[in-house]
């Protein structure tokens, strides 16, 4: 089979984007048509008069993502050409948990037939590490550094899964770019349910985080092993399943490997930091069952 | 304007205009519909979704947006994936567009949008004046002005029409008043489903978002091409120029009402003062002429309908025997004290060996009325002109002084 997305784009060595486009595309099939917003991969993908898309690629603007989905769904639709074609708008975390909430919320609120993967690299990669909705509690990014008065982020992740569950989505889930047949699988699954589906795909940025390029899938897996990332699925509401993690790794195993969190063991009070996040991890153990 | 009134009047009903462009809407056949309530727009979006409801519209998605912003946002993703497109929006709705309109002309999505022109907060005015289209001058999208109900409804056809032209694919703000035009009943014919078929072909893209045939849309472009996508829109511009006046002459073949391509003229051959401006302002200062004309007062007016592309020679070509020109603006750029059409006139005509005073009047803005009166007083003030010259360039027009 072709390759989807074609080698020769202009994403970095060890690029989450690339990982997770390939993933998901080699999920949905060649019968598909792909939606992105404003951001690392539209912009690596699409340099003029090139592209890496071997199916139908459409990128308008920053925050109109799961609007510009749903017009194709309508069109395809009205055209009676509506079927088989799979809708999937590919967005990151600020495109989809900041400035293009609204028009997600619209679309799934009306019903369309598309599956909507959010690439999560917590925090704005394509401008420059800046702080996202999605950035974690105490990661330094260059609009929340860590500072001689600062631990960095002060807030948690916004919970964007459990905001699209409200929205009655049939099938909503977490995956990571570290567990491809997890991706694949649960994308497909995606794609394959009637009505606006999501998938929140959890994606290290080499670059964004400070870590080498070779250790993006060794990190993203890390996220997972210390339950800072819990793996479930969500039908009709109800967790149906969740990833079983039978002996935890300590936070700081997946902290100390990534520049954004360096400070938390280096400056006086880091360590209560750290256990602030431990405890993130051990509530999330706790309400998905993940031992 | 051309019309047969007699041919007409067997097929007239009287309508609220609203209701005249959405059965316009339903009679071209538009694959996607996507809009978001706005006062004055409403009662457009209403009819089509009776329309709907009633089945009237067939192969046509209606799509109840959360806001004007995904409502255009939706048209990019239909029009792109080959769907005829149409929408309708005002004011704060047209505004909040504003990123997305320049992102389907710059991907030659040739979706159409009816703009029932309000003024713009703050203070907040649901009334009309032309603020909120003229704000939309340099986003690459054809705009054109109706005077009327029946011109606003076959409007609807021609801005489909011009769209489309694989020559052009330009989007079309078509704009009809706020409450003048969009709320007044008046004797209309509607448009005629089978000869809109003749008139208007169906919508075939060459290229649209198709799985056998992958092809991206919206890419990115740096230095070395950015500059030839823009030069490409200004080309395709210039080619609307004729476009538009064909797709009126084609209009008038098949529909027997013609009202002008790019401009029309009313009393202006021989006319020593010509007022200029758009939309249903016109049919005020026609009268005002008849009246004036009566009197011996040698004055005519310009309809300007196409405000983009700008007809500066059509207009160089109409007003090129007066002594004095008055531009008539529901718009004001603030900080020039001038409105668009007086700027874009004045500064289309600078390079020319056309020399004739051209003096400005701000007027109607937020749903101020205009009574003949006033109309009369600007054309006293345009004979001063040519008396003894311009004394003021550009002004506010009937200024309450009570309340500075």
């Amino acid at each position: 089979m072709k390759p989807l997305l074609q080698a020769g784009h202009r994403g970095c060595a060890g690029c989450c984007d690339a990982i997770a486009a390939k993933f998901t595309l080699m999920a949905a099939g060649e019968d598909c048509i792909v939606v992105s917003p404003t951001g690392c991969l539209e912009v690596m993908t699409t340099p003029y008069p090139e592209s890496s898309w071997n199916v139908p690629f459409i990128h308008s603007l920053f925050e109109n993502n799961a609007a510009v989905a749903s017009g194709i769904e309508a069109a395809l639709k009205a055209k009676g050409e509506f079927g088989k074609t799979k809708i999937i708008a590919m967005g990151g975390d600020g495109a989809t948990l900041d400035i293009g909430m609204r028009s997600i919320s619209g679309a799934f609120e009306r019903g369309h037939d598309f599956t909507y993967v959010c690439i999560d690299n917590e925090a704005y990669m394509n401008t420059g590490v800046q702080r996202s909705g999605a950035t974690p509690f105490a990661a330094s990014t260059t609009t929340s550094p860590a500072g001689k008065v600062s631990f960095g982020n002060i807030r948690p992740k916004k919970n964007m899964p459990a905001i699209m569950v409200a929205h009655g989505s049939p099938y909503v889930t977490t995956t990571s770019i570290g567990y491809p047949k997890d991706m694949i699988r649960k994308v497909k699954k995606a794609v394959d349910v009637e009505g606006p589906t999501y998938v929140h795909a959890h994606s290290p940025c080499t670059t964004g985080w400070g870590f080498d390029s070779s250790k993006t899938i060794e990190i993203a897996k890390l996220a997972v092993e210390t339950c800072l990332w819990p793996l479930y699925e969500m039908e009709d509401g109800e967790l149906t399943k969740a990833k079983k993690i039978k002996n935890p790794k300590p936070v700081e195993d997946y902290l100390k490997m990534q520049r954004r969190f360096k400070h938390l063991f280096t400056m006086e009070g880091g360590d209560e930091m750290i256990k602030k996040i431990q405890a993130l991890a051990d509530a999330n153990i706790e309400k998905f069952g993940l031992q | 304007m051309k019309r047969n009134f007699e041919n007409d009047k067997k097929d007239m009903v009287v309508v609220e205009g609203s209701y005249a462009v959405a059965d316009a809407v339903k009679a071209c056949r538009p694959n996607v519909i996507s809009a978001y309530p706005i006062t004055p727009q409403t009662h457009i979006v209403e009819d089509i979704s009776q329309f709907i409801a009633d089945g009237e519209i067939p192969n046509c998605e209606y799509l109840n947006v959360e806001s004007e912003f995904s409502a255009i946002s939706a048209l990019v993703g239909s029009s792109a994936a080959g769907a005829r497109s149409y929408s309708a929006t005002t004011s704060q709705g047209l505004e909040l567009m504003h990123e997305v309109l320049f992102n389907v002309s710059g991907m030659r999505l040739p979706v159409v949008m009816t703009v029932v022109n309000r003024a713009v907060s703050a203070p907040i005015n649901i009334w009309n004046d032309h603020q909120d289209s003229i704000s939309q001058r340099d986003t690459g999208w054809i705009q054109l002005h109706a005077e009327d109900t029946q011109e606003a409804s076959d409007m609807t056809a021609q801005a489909f029409k011009i769209a489309e032209d694989p020559d052009i694919l330009l989007p079309v703000l078509a704009c009809l008043d706020g409450f003048i035009l969009s709320h007044v009943y008046e004797p209309v014919v509607l448009l005629d489903e089978d000869l809109v078929a003749e008139y208007l072909p169906p919508f075939e893209p060459k290229f649209k978002l198709d799985p056998k045939n992958p092809k991206t849309f919206g890419a990115f472009a740096d230095p070395n091409s950015y500059t030839e996508f823009r030069y490409l829109q200004q080309q395709a511009m210039n080619k609307a120029l004729k476009v538009i006046e064909d797709a009126a002459d084609e209009f008038y073949d098949l529909f027997g009402r013609h009202y002008g391509g790019l401009i029309d003229t009313y009393e202006t051959e021989d006319a020593d003062i010509i007022l200029m401006a758009m939309g249903s302002i016109v049919g005020t200062i026609k009268d005002v002429v008849d009246k004036l004309r009566a009197q011996g007062v040698k004055v005519g007016v310009l309809k300007v309908r196409s405000f983009r592309p700008f007809p500066a020679e059509a207009i160089k070509n109409a007003i090129k025997g007066a002594k004095v020109v008055v531009a008539l603006d529901k718009n004001i750029s603030l900080g020039l004290n001038e409105g668009a059409l007086f700027t874009e006139t004045k500064g289309s005509l600078y390079n020319t060996n056309v020399n004739i005073p051209i003096i400005g009047f701000m007027i109607g803005h937020g749903g101020r009325d205009i009574p003949m009166s006033t109309m009369e007083a600007i054309v006293d003030e345009a004979k001063k002109v040519i008396d003894s010259g311009i004394t003021v360039e550009s002004q506010f027009t009937d200024l309450k002084e009570e309340l500075l």
